[in-house]
């Protein structure tokens, strides 16, 4: 990848409480690349992607996003940089007392001068692109799970953020749908330049979208590299996931 | 007829869509113009961008204006593409129903809801009977430790009220009672206050409040992440298993409190009849003895025995009411909470009555 490098992780350290879950680990994200992060059951990915975000704070160690120190930056500023990132929860986190189209509409409204009028319609084509344009009126308690993480996504990108960061969008989905999912996040990439960091276990996915895989394991970076590479990787825990 | 070239700007995203449409506004009042909008210098657009442009280009059409987008590169035609605006949705008219169409679904609605208590009440009763016949239903562990939550842990908020209520009641009788040389009598008046009527009624309150939206909100949780649906599939009545020790400890409990209730409201209004007052101590009890009678306490323990039914009927008809996620369990406990204190009141009302005019005199 020839990109800039958008997020640089240096040696991170991090976890729950006191219990470490994430051990040294160092990677980069390019510019306009889908890096998959993967691993078995309770490896870390879910732990990583929170320090990423800023929900959690590493123990020790750097996390730089867009070049900037997200572990030393005033209020402010990391709000701003929040505007530059977007991030599709695992089980969607729309916010149930308020209907989908309201949901959607949070982004604008709190961070843009937007007219009602344009954010109704920025909202109507945010949810068609996620195929949810029946469902605009109706209360995230009324969908199915797949329906929630489709409306979660189309919160997630409602800016367009250079940044998408998505813990497992194609889970819970059936395969045409999380096939459209994935084909929607590669047009995403495509069209609006995004980068994606993606959390997944989705062999068909991962093979569809992947650029790069960042493979964890107890904490640990085992293994980075593309696809082709992991299937052939002299790594047996890697070579396993990809040929169970 | 000279075209009109606007310049778009190297970003067109949405912290530039206001600056824009103050920029472009005054290409909406000329009339039947040729526009081109040039994309040369445009290096970001986005979804936001994408849509502004449009719309406002549909509404120069409108105008009558002839528009066209010039020098777009392949990526920003794309954009453009897949953030064309919807056409503005027709909202489909819900025709309003007539008055009588909607007086009789509202009736429908309540009977069905009545019809479904008393089903559930029933239910609850029945299990409620059963269970203290059979060993495996009986779940004592579980009824010590609803208890201790509804009962022990109450105590402190209890007492602190019913001391207030009594000290109060005495302060205020005693301004009357006073004029009449008749201070002693606030010993009676406390004493038949708070036993039948007050003592009672604030611990079904705080009850109802600190315990019964606990319960509705543990039910409710329990039925929007399926656990109750969990517990069926397994063969486990949900009702023996989960509500009627609840009920056995409510019932238990309220009384109880109640009791302890009785005694701290009756110690406050003592605290005003010596201080304020000028009545001894031992004079005040003695008093107080005397004016209770069988009956008050009667009243006393039938309303609060009443009261523990109640709260535990309407937490538990509420909790299972739930439906949708976080949100429902917030609706339903405060439907909960304000029903049952409703209901408490009236039980206390319709008691109240029936003891003073056909009461048992003893």
């Amino acid at each position: 990848m020839t990109g800039k490098t958008l997020i640089r992780v240096e040696n991170l350290v991090g976890g729950y409480n006191e219990t470490v879950i994430l051990n040294d680990v160092s990677f980069e994200v390019f510019e306009g690349e889908i890096l998959v992060v993967l691993g078995t059951s309770g490896c870390g990915k879910t732990t990583l992607l929170k320090h990423l975000i800023g929900l959690l704070t590493p123990f020790s160690g750097k996390i730089y996003l867009f070049g900037q120190d997200l572990l030393r930056m005033p209020e402010q500023q990391a709000s701003d940089l929040m505007r530059k990132i977007g991030v599709l929860f695992q089980n969607g986190a729309l916010l149930n007392s308020i209907t989908v189209a309201d949901n959607v509409a949070i982004p604008y409204e709190q961070h843009t001068d937007l007219k009602p009028e344009l954010i109704r319609q920025l909202v109507r084509l945010k949810l068609k692109l996620v195929g949810l344009t029946k469902a605009t009126e109706l209360l995230p308690s009324e969908l199915s799970g797949g329906m929630r993480k489709r409306a979660a996504l189309a919160r997630a990108i409602a800016l367009d953020p250079p940044i998408l960061f998505a813990d497992e969008p194609a889970a819970g989905l059936d395969p045409v749908t999380a096939a459209a999912l994935d084909r929607l996040l590669l047009n995403l990439r495509k069209l609006l330049g995004m980068t994606l960091v993606v959390v997944t276990h989705e062999l068909a996915s991962i093979k569809r979208i992947a650029d790069r895989i960042l493979f964890l394991d107890r904490g640990k970076v085992v293994f980075v590299g593309s696809v082709e590479q992991a299937e052939k990787s002299e790594l047996q825990q890697v070579r396993k996931f990809f040929n169970p | 007829m000279n075209a009109l070239v606007r310049q778009l700007p190297e970003r067109v995203t949405y912290l530039d869509i206001p600056d824009l449409e103050k920029k472009f506004k005054p290409l909406l009042e000329k009339q039947a113009q040729e526009i081109i909008f040039d994309f040369q210098a445009v290096r970001a657009l986005d979804s936001a961008g994408a849509v502004f442009l449009q719309t406002f280009t549909e509404k120069l059409k409108a105008a009558g204006s002839d528009v066209r987008f010039e020098n777009i590169s392949g990526n920003i035609a794309r954009t453009l593409k897949l953030f064309t605006p919807l056409e503005t949705e027709t909202r489909v008219k819900i025709a309003k129903e007539n008055f009588f169409a909607r007086v009789g679904a509202s009736v429908y609605e309540w009977g069905s809801y009545f019809i479904e208590s008393i089903f559930l009440f029933t239910n609850i009763f029945y299990w409620a009977f059963v269970a203290f016949f059979r060993k495996k239903l009986r779940r004592r562990a579980e009824v010590i430790n609803q208890g201790i939550q509804i009962g022990v842990n109450a105590l402190p908020i209890v007492a602190l009220i019913a001391f207030l209520i009594g000290f109060i009641l005495a302060l205020q009788s005693a301004a009357q009672l006073r004029q009449f040389g008749a201070n002693i009598y606030v010993a009676d008046l406390v004493a038949v206050a708070m036993v039948s009527e007050m003592a009672p009624l604030i611990t079904a309150i705080l009850v109802a409040g600190r315990s019964g939206s606990a319960i509705t909100a543990e039910i409710a949780t329990m039925k929007v992440s399926e656990e109750i649906d969990a517990l069926t599939v397994m063969g486990v009545d949900p009702l023996p298993y989960l509500i009627v020790p609840k009920l056995y400890a409510l019932i238990i409990a309220l009384p109880l409190l109640t009791v302890f209730a009785n005694v701290i409201g009756i110690i406050g209004g003592a605290v005003i009849g010596v201080t304020y007052l000028d009545i001894d101590l031992m004079p005040f009890f003695k008093e107080v003895l005397s004016a209770l009678r069988y009956k008050e306490i009667f009243t006393g323990m039938v309303k609060s025995l009443t009261f523990a039914v109640i709260i535990l009927l309407t937490a538990t008809y509420f909790g299972f009411k739930a439906k949708g996620g976080a949100e429902g369990v917030g609706r339903v406990t405060t439907s909960s909470v304000v029903a049952s204190i409703f209901f408490v009141i009236v039980a206390d009302s319709i008691l109240g009555l029936i003891f003073y005019f056909g009461g048992p005199s003893f």
